[in-house]
């Protein structure tokens, strides 16, 4: 199977003064097209940041990262944006989506910045909110949706660019346990579907449905990185 | 990029807080407003002097005693300064071929009486040759003749304010009235001319010079009023009054001659500068205004940061930020600019309504720059927080809350 996702030797260090914290102690890991992994650990153990260094939004202090064999370390941020936009879809523990903005308008998003034209976002958009089971609510305004509901439009929001894989920091976090079941019933649907997915949790349940799990402790991996 | 979908975005996020950008705008209507109004009283009192100065007849020059400096206007009466007398003005006309008329004029004040009605008003002495020298128009009656002048017959002809106040409804034709000691015989009425640059020009009496020689025992005239034979005798004639004056004045140029063309010149500088000024106070404020803009936009993209980060997480690049930003401020300065314009222009068309003496003339020059100068505001002081805002790190951006 092809290796999509290579870290070698990852770390992260925040400088804040005198002190220097290491979030990530040398991470070394990759993760195979197609392929379902959880990323367990206690708060504070670094696997957000860990999560977001997969996701370009952030950039390690030392180490290699291969993203479909090109190295990411060096490139720009105009460069890491046009790889988030176009192969990496975000799911995040409180959703991230614009308040103002109606559901289709926030699935949409992604392709404003693809260049994609108007009448072909909206149409991608409601296609992708058909899948995450909310064409009802498209217009709607995320304030007025329940959290779960939300969790679906960012879902949706994620896939809407087709990305080479879906990244998700605790999505269950802030849902009760029913709709927490639903949104980890749809990631289990798009795994069969082919899809690579990245997931950070810190509950059993929620690891559960991925192929492997890596567990993290004090930014060193302790289990499941190969 | 969309760059309709960044309109939209932009105008929705000004309608989530109308309030604030009301506000906002209000700098930059209130500074365009303020720089198509006061240039638009500085081009209407322009219009105003140009209007008033082509009243005083085309072609005209008028010598009066003293070497002034241009920009001075009245001589300084200096005891060297020899007077310009009656016969000057006669021999100006006899002498040049580019001279149509040279009138002697006499100014001065008098009581005018009519039975038991007075008033105080301005006695101008001039020959036959003022009346069509200047366009004026005799409304009823006749206009001063070579007779009246040269045999000195006390006969005047009155400006429209004294006619109404000496006489109401009567026709003065023929009357009798006293100026100073002596009876005069009323032959004519001027036509109305209004209030310009300040006075009444109906509030005169016409008489022969000579006879106000007499009347202010002098022999000093006011000025001599010139009309040259055409446009291009201008300076033909200027050059032969100089000749003349200096020849008869002992070899010195203690006269200044004005063309009207060298009035509206010095008024014309003058205006430049006051509109100049005027427009320069106005564009302050609208860099005022444009310094609210930033200050805004600056609290926007404190409040927005979240946004930021979301955007920045699904591929927002910087310059989509930064466009984003700029769009809106841009779009609040152009808002605002189109609102000040219709508010400048309004107001200064409504002045002249309300207030008599304000002349108004909307300067679209000053509309289309003040425009353009609002939109240049907005976006000068839309960059600063627009560069902040893309430059946000995106995770950071996104933790915030």
């Amino acid at each position: 199977m092809k290796e999509l996702i290579i870290l070698q030797g990852i770390k992260k260090i925040y400088d804040l003064g005198k002190n220097r914290v290491e979030v990530l102690k040398g991470i070394d890991l990759s993760v195979n097209q197609g392929e379902f992994v959880a990323i367990m650990g206690p708060s504070g153990s670094g696997k957000s940041t860990l999560l977001n260094i997969i996701g370009c939004l952030d950039r390690p202090t030392e180490g290699r990262y291969l993203f479909e064999g090109n190295d990411v370390s060096n490139k720009s941020n105009d460069e890491l944006a046009e790889i988030r936009n176009r192969k990496i879809g975000f799911v995040f523990q409180s959703f991230n989506l614009l308040p103002g903005m109606s559901a289709v308008k926030n699935v949409e998003l992604p392709l404003l910045y693809s260049g994609v034209s108007g009448p072909e976002r909206r149409a991608l958009a409601l296609e992708m909110l058909q899948r995450v089971g909310l064409s009802h609510r498209a217009e709607h305004k995320p304030p007025e949706m329940s959290g779960g509901e939300q969790q679906r439009v960012a879902i949706a929001r994620a896939l809407v660019n087709n990305p080479l894989v879906i990244l998700a920091d605790e999505p269950t976090g802030n849902l009760d346990s029913r709709s927490g079941t639903e949104i980890m019933e749809i990631f289990k649907h798009l795994h069969q579907e082919g899809t690579t997915i990245v997931l950070v949790t810190h509950e059993r349940a929620v690891a559960g449905y991925a192929e492997r799990v890596i567990t993290i402790k004090d930014g060193v991996c302790m289990d499941g990185c190969f | 990029m969309d760059v309709f979908e960044i309109l939209k975005v932009s105008f929705d996020s000004l309608k989530a807080n109308k309030l604030r950008s009301f506000l906002t705008m209000l700098g930059v209507i209130i500074g365009v407003a303020a720089v198509i109004l006061l240039v638009s009283i500085g081009e209407g009192a322009r219009r105003y002097i140009r209007t008033e100065l082509g009243g005083l007849g085309t072609n005209i020059l008028i010598v009066v005693p003293g070497k002034t400096a241009k920009e001075g206007g009245t001589h300084m009466g200096t005891s060297s300064v020899r007077k310009l007398v009656y016969d000057d003005a006669v021999l100006i006309k006899k002498r040049s071929v580019h001279v149509q008329y040279a009138v002697p004029v006499i100014v001065g004040t008098s009581w005018v009486k009519y039975r038991n009605k007075n008033r105080d008003t301005y006695i101008v002495g001039v020959t036959e040759d003022y009346f069509p020298a200047r366009n004026l128009s005799i409304e009823s009656g006749r206009a001063l003749g070579s007779n009246d002048v040269e045999t000195k017959r006390r006969v005047c002809i009155l400006g429209r304010t004294v006619k109404r106040d000496l006489f109401g409804d009567v026709n003065p034709l023929g009357a009798t009235i006293k100026i100073g000691d002596e009876r005069y015989r009323v032959i004519g009425i001027m036509q109305k001319k209004g209030v310009t640059l300040g006075y009444d020009l109906d509030d005169v009496v016409f008489i022969p010079t000579p006879v106000a020689m007499d009347l202010f025992d002098t022999d000093a005239l006011f000025n001599i009023t010139v009309k040259a034979r055409g446009e291009q005798s201008i300076d033909a004639a200027k050059r032969d009054i100089r000749k003349l004056l200096i020849h008869r004045h002992a070899g010195r140029e203690d006269f200044t001659i004005l063309s009207q063309d060298e009035m509206l010149d010095v008024m014309g500088k003058v205006l430049n500068i006051m509109t100049a000024v005027l427009a320069g106070i106005a564009a302050i404020s609208l860099i005022v205004g444009g310094i609210g803009i930033m200050n805004i936009m600056l609290v926007s993209v404190r409040e927005r940061t979240k946004e930021i980060g979301i955007r920045k997480a699904v591929g927002a690049k910087n310059r989509d930020i930064l466009f984003q930003f700029l769009v809106e401020s841009t779009v609040v300065s152009v808002t605002g600019g189109a609102g000040g314009i219709l508010l400048g222009v309004s107001v200064g068309m409504a002045i002249p309504l309300f207030v008599k003496f304000l002349p108004t003339s909307i300067a679209w020059w000053s509309v289309v720059l003040a425009f353009f100068f609002s939109a240049l505001v907005g976006i000068f002081f839309g960059v600063y927080p627009a560069r902040k805002a893309a430059l946000y790190d995106p995770i950071v951006a996104l933790r915030h809350e």
